[in-house]
């Protein structure tokens, strides 16, 4: 159990959409060892996105529990759950999700507003960040001075800034080109081994899902354990 | 306060759109503040009322004057302690826009009801002994650039003298303060002996008399004692407290503290209006930030509170630009019709007040796009972005 970092048991997901009933997820079972990188594939509505979801505290099972480190996030009130996320969860997004009115630095600095550090730490902390990235030189640049494979970056540096140990990753180099994905990509895999970070990744590429130590299939609201080549 | 970068670029992130907000509060507060003071100026004389100080006039209005033989009958009453009388002469200096308060006093006897107003000594036994001698308040003495020594003429409107003459001229003997800043100092006062004995007609009248309560009286009571005292006489008293005094003579020139409040009210309803617009549209552009903010974890409360901060934020940029030139203007305004309007005054109190109106208007305005974000689905908001 002590390798497990999160667990999926029995975890089902309805949406109501008007009258309709829509199943996202049903009956899933998962677990993510410590240390893992694994990609989710699958259709567009499969329930790669929910599942992600449901494993940051953004969104609860219908059905289910799930269960992060120490935590069950089903049982958890909206404002635990943001106080968690804070401190134990990083998300990175397709479309980078940066505040345009913040330096890259600021942004990376958001997360830890939250916590008690002083300013300087937080700077200091902030910096540390944008250099594993590789974007020291860019810290105050804005995001629309940015290319989006730099965008990613800072993402990426504000999503690792609180040291958490699982990272989110929801499509991260869709909207990317080939080379600055695999840039993206090589950085989710040094993270990974280097930082002993945990990262659940949503992907269609499959180019991208063989970053990944493993690969999971998700489709009509259930995972496939298979394990990609 | 470490999120007031975050509050601060956010507020400034459509900078034309902020700054005619901004603009809209500086213009309201700037009314404000300039209405307050001249608002002042009419109500002054009810704040600085003295509450042991009762005036008589005639039951039938102001402009009735009383006979000079009740300064006796009113004096023998045992709950007066003093008693002195004023008469309103409405003469004008060089021309007739130059208008200010002129009454012929007893000096000794007015100085003593009024103690708030200083006069060094010298300068009141001068006026004393001069019977047409003068004494003038700072305001006015500043207005004019009159100095002791001084002869100034006043044109009377309503008082000619027995010789046909309408130039009345004074010695300027002496110029007084006022402890109460609030307290105007636009006036001239002069000897009634000289008053009474060059006016034309209507000697042995007073406008109206001033009387201190004596101690352990109930104003009320003496009120009533002098007006049952001169009952069914063919001059009838009306005596009341010098605050209800000052508010019936005010109410001469309208309700104005209900103008104010009636303009202010609409343009602090339209200011809500716009205000409200501009923080509903901000939210509205950036429905995936704040949902990226939740998703980092920043708690419902802490997104209500940097919506609602951007809010105040707006308001106290517009509202202290705005009350900052309305009290330099007020200053100005105060200074330039010391002698026409005086009493002009940006009170502490309506200071606070706009404070309190910037923050209040700012949370009114502030608080639905602010909920709307505290409870904005994360999931949902990611899902449209």
């Amino acid at each position: 159990m002590s390798d497990i970092l999160a667990r999926l048991d029995g975890v089902s997901r309805i949406y109501q959409k008007g009258k309709e009933r829509v199943e996202v997820l049903h009956e899933l079972n998962l677990e993510i060892p410590k240390g893992d990188f694994i990609a989710i594939m699958g259709p567009s509505g499969s329930g790669k996105t929910t599942l992600l979801n449901l494993l940051g505290g953004l969104d609860k099972p219908t059905a289910g529990t799930v269960t992060v480190g120490n935590a069950e996030l089903s049982s958890m009130s909206n404002s635990r759950l943001s106080s968690w996320r804070s401190t134990h969860v990083g998300f990175i997004f397709q479309f980078y999700n940066l505040l345009p009115v913040l330096t890259a630095h600021r942004n990376v600095e958001l997360p830890l507003l939250l916590t008690n550090f002083n300013s300087r730490e937080r700077a200091r902390r902030a910096s540390i960040a944008l250099d594993i990235v590789g974007l020291a030189d860019r810290a105050k640049h804005y995001p629309r001075e940015l290319s989006g494979g730099q965008e990613q970056r800072v993402a990426i540096a504000r999503a690792i800034v609180s040291d958490p140990s699982l990272l989110l990753c929801d499509e991260p180099t869709g909207d990317l080109d080939r080379d600055t994905a695999d840039e993206i990509l090589r950085l989710l895999q040094v993270l990974n081994r280097e930082h002993g970070k945990t990262i659940v990744m949503v992907t269609h590429d499959a180019q991208a899902a063989e970053f990944a130590n493993r690969t999971l299939h998700c489709d009509k609201g259930t995972l496939e354990a298979k394990e990609a080549a | 306060m470490k999120y007031f970068r975050l509050v601060w670029k956010n507020v400034w992130r459509k900078k034309i759109r902020t700054s005619l907000t901004i603009l809209s509060v500086f213009v309201a507060f700037l009314l404000f503040a300039l209405l307050s003071g001249i608002g002042y100026a009419f109500k002054g004389g009810v704040d600085v009322a003295d509450a042991e100080r009762l005036i008589v006039i005639h039951k039938v209005s102001l402009i009735n004057p009383l006979p000079m033989s009740y300064l006796n009958r009113i004096a023998s009453d045992d709950g007066v302690h003093s008693v002195t009388h004023a008469s309103w002469f409405g003469g004008f200096y060089q021309e007739p826009r130059n208008q200010f308060g002129q009454f012929p006093v007893e000096p000794q006897a007015y100085f003593d009801m009024y103690p708030e107003f200083n006069i060094p000594d010298e300068q009141l036994e001068a006026f004393k002994r001069n019977r047409t001698g003068a004494v003038v308040g700072q305001e006015l003495a500043t207005t004019y650039g009159w100095e002791i020594g001084d002869r100034i003429p006043i044109q009377a409107t309503i008082w000619t003298k027995a010789d046909g003459g309408r130039t009345w001229e004074f010695d300027l003997e002496g110029i007084f303060s006022s402890d109460d800043p609030r307290g105007s100092t636009a006036l001239m006062l002069f000897q009634h002996d000289y008053f009474e004995e060059a006016r034309a007609f209507a000697k042995g009248t007073v406008g109206w008399y001033v009387l201190r309560v004596a101690s352990g009286a109930d104003p009320i009571q003496v009120a009533s004692a002098i007006d049952l005292q001169f009952a069914n006489s063919p001059n009838e008293t009306k005596t009341s407290t010098e605050a209800a005094f000052a508010q019936s003579f005010m109410k001469q020139y309208g309700n104005i503290a209900l103008i104010v409040t009636l303009i202010l009210g609409a343009v602090f309803f339209t200011l809500l209006l716009v205000s409200g617009n501009t923080m509903s549209q901000s939210v509205r552009e950036r429905i995936s930030e704040l949902a990226v903010l939740k998703t980092l974890g920043f708690g419902d409360r802490a997104v209500l509170g940097i919506v609602l901060s951007e809010s105040v934020l707006i308001m106290l940029m517009g509202g202290l630009l705005g009350l900052g030139l309305g009290w330099v203007l007020v200053q100005g305004i105060a200074q330039q019709m010391a002698a026409f309007l005086p009493g002009v005054f940006l009170s502490p109190t309506a200071i606070a007040g706009a404070v309190a109106m910037m923050i209040g208007a700012g949370i009114l305005a502030g608080i639905f796009p602010a909920l709307k974000a505290m409870r904005l689905s994360i999931v949902d908001a990611l899902a449209r972005a």
